[in-house]
C-alpha cells in the first residue's frame, strides 16, 4: 500500500470478539442448565403452585423453578421462586 | 491397549476429515498400527483426503451386514505400512449403522492388533456422530473461532459424557481433547476474532492443538495427501505437535501469535 495510504488508516475497531465472547458465555450457560434439569421439575412445579393456591390466590407463571448443576463446587442448587401478586387476597 | 478417538465437532466443515488423516497417518508414523474409518455414510470423502478413493472396494456397512469381511473392506494406505483407511459406504442409509455392527467391527480390529481406532465422525449429532462416538476412549473435539463452532463443541462434549459407552456403563469419562482448526493469529490480535483463551474458558477442555488457517491445506487434499506429511508447512507441524502430544510428549505451542509485519515492509508490499 502507497504512503499516503498507509497514515490515512483509520486506527482499527475494536473487533467484535469480545462480543462473541459475552453472548457464547450466556448461551453456554444456559445450555448446561437446561441439560443438567431433572425431568420432573415441571411436575414439582404444578405442585407447589397447587400447595400455594390453597393458600392464595397465584397463577401458574408465578412458580419458577430452576436447577443449577455447580460442577465447581459439586453441588446442584434448586431455585423456586414464587412471585406473589402485589395485593394477594388471602382467603 | 487399542484406543477408539473419535474426531468430533457438531458443527460440519471445521476440518474433523482433516484431522482425521493427519492424526491418523501421524499415529501410524510412529509405528503404532492404525486405521481410520470413516463414519460419514453417504458423504465419504476420507478416502479423497487420503488418496485412495481409487482402491475402495468395500466399505464398512459391507462388513456390518456381512457382505464383506474386515480384510477385504480396509485398504492399505500406500506411504505407511501401519495405516489402513475403513471407507464408510457411499449408497447406505445411514440407519445402516447399528450399534453392536459398529462395536463388532471395533472389536475386530482390536483383535487384528490395532492400536488406534480413530473414528471420523460426521457433521451433526444424528445417528452417524452418535455411532462414531459411542465407543470411543478419547475424543478430539476440533473447533474453529466462530460463535456456532463454539457452541457445537460444547453440545457434543455434553453428549460424550452423556451419551457414551464409557458414560453409560459408568465407566472413566472419555478423555476429551480441543483442537483449534483455521485459526487466524493475525485477526485475533486485532480482536476480531475467538482468541484460545477464550475458546479455553468456554469449553474448559484440554487444549491438544492449535492448526493455523493455511492455504497448504487445501493444496493437500487436492494432492490425496494428508497435511501432517507436509513438514516444510506450519499447519502440518501443528498438526505434528498435537500428534505427539496426543502421544504424552510435552510441546510448546507454535504458530500462535501474530508476528506484525515492520512498518517499512508494510509500505513497501513486504
Ligand atoms: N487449517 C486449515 N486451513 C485452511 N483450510 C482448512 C483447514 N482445515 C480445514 N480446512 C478446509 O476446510 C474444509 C472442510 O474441511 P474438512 O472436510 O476436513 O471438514 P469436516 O469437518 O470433515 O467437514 P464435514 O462436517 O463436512 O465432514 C476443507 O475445504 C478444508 O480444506
Ligand atoms: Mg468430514
Amino acid at each position: 500500500m502507497g504512503l499516503l495510504q498507509y497514515f490515512r488508516q483509520e486506527k482499527p475497531k475494536k473487533g467484535s470478539a469480545k462480543l462473541a465472547k459475552d453472548r457464547l458465555q450466556i448461551i453456554v450457560a444456559h445450555e448446561h442448565s437446561s441439560a443438567a434439569r431433572p425431568a420432573y421439575l415441571p411436575e414439582m412445579q404444578k405442585e407447589i403452585v397447587a400447595v400455594i393456591r390453597k393458600y392464595m390466590e397465584i397463577s401458574s407463571n408465578d412458580v419458577k423453578c430452576e436447577f443449577t448443576d455447580k460442577a465447581d463446587d459439586d453441588i446442584s442448587v434448586l431455585e423456586v421462586n414464587v412471585a406473589l401478586p402485589k395485593q394477594h387476597t388471602p382467603f | 491397549m487399542a484406543k477408539v478417538i473419535v474426531v468430533t465437532s457438531g458443527k460440519g466443515g471445521v476440518g474433523k476429515t482433516t484431522s482425521s488423516a493427519a492424526i491418523g497417518t501421524g499415529l501410524a508414523m510412529s509405528g503404532a498400527k492404525t486405521v481410520i474409518i470413516d463414519f460419514d455414510i453417504g458423504l465419504r470423502n476420507l478416502d479423497l483426503i487420503m488418496g485412495c478413493e481409487r482402491r475402495v472396494v468395500y466399505d464398512l456397512i459391507n462388513v456390518i451386514n456381512g457382505e464383506a469381511n474386515l480384510q477385504q473392506a480396509l485398504v492399505k494406505d500406500k506411504r505407511s505400512s501401519d495405516l489402513y483407511i475403513m471407507p464408510a459406504s457411499q449408497t447406505r442409509n445411514k440407519d445402516a449403522l447399528t450399534k453392536e455392527g459398529v462395536e463388532k467391527v471395533i472389536h475386530d480390529l482390536k483383535a487384528d492388533g490395532f492400536e488406534y481406532i480413530i473414528c471420523d465422525s460426521p457433521a451433526g449429532i444424528e445417528q452417524g456422530a452418535m455411532m462414531a462416538l459411542y465407543f470411543a476412549d478419547e475424543a478430539v473435539v476440533t473447533t474453529n473461532p466462530e460463535v456456532s463452532s463454539v457452541r457445537d463443541s460444547d453440545r457434543i462434549t455434553g453428549m460424550l459424557s452423556s451419551k457414551s459407552y464409557r458414560s453409560e456403563q459408568q465407566l472413566t469419562p472419555v478423555k476429551v481433547h480441543l483442537l483449534i482448526t483455521r485459526y487466524c493469529p493475525e485477526r485475533v490480535e486485532k480482536e476480531e476474532m475467538l482468541s484460545i483463551d477464550d475458546i479455553d474458558d468456554l469449553l474448559g477442555i484440554d487444549l491438544l492443538g492449535v492448526i493455523p488457517e493455511s492455504q497448504d491445506v487445501l493444496n493437500a487434499s487436492n494432492l490425496g495427501e494428508p497435511i501432517i506429511l507436509n513438514q516444510e508447512c506450519d499447519a502440518g507441524k501443528a498438526y505434528q505437535d498435537a500428534v505427539d502430544r496426543l502421544m504424552g510428549i510435552e510441546r510448546d505451542l507454535r504458530f500462535v501469535t501474530y508476528e506484525k509485519k515492520s512498518f517499512l515492509s508494510r509500505i513497501f508490499g513486504g
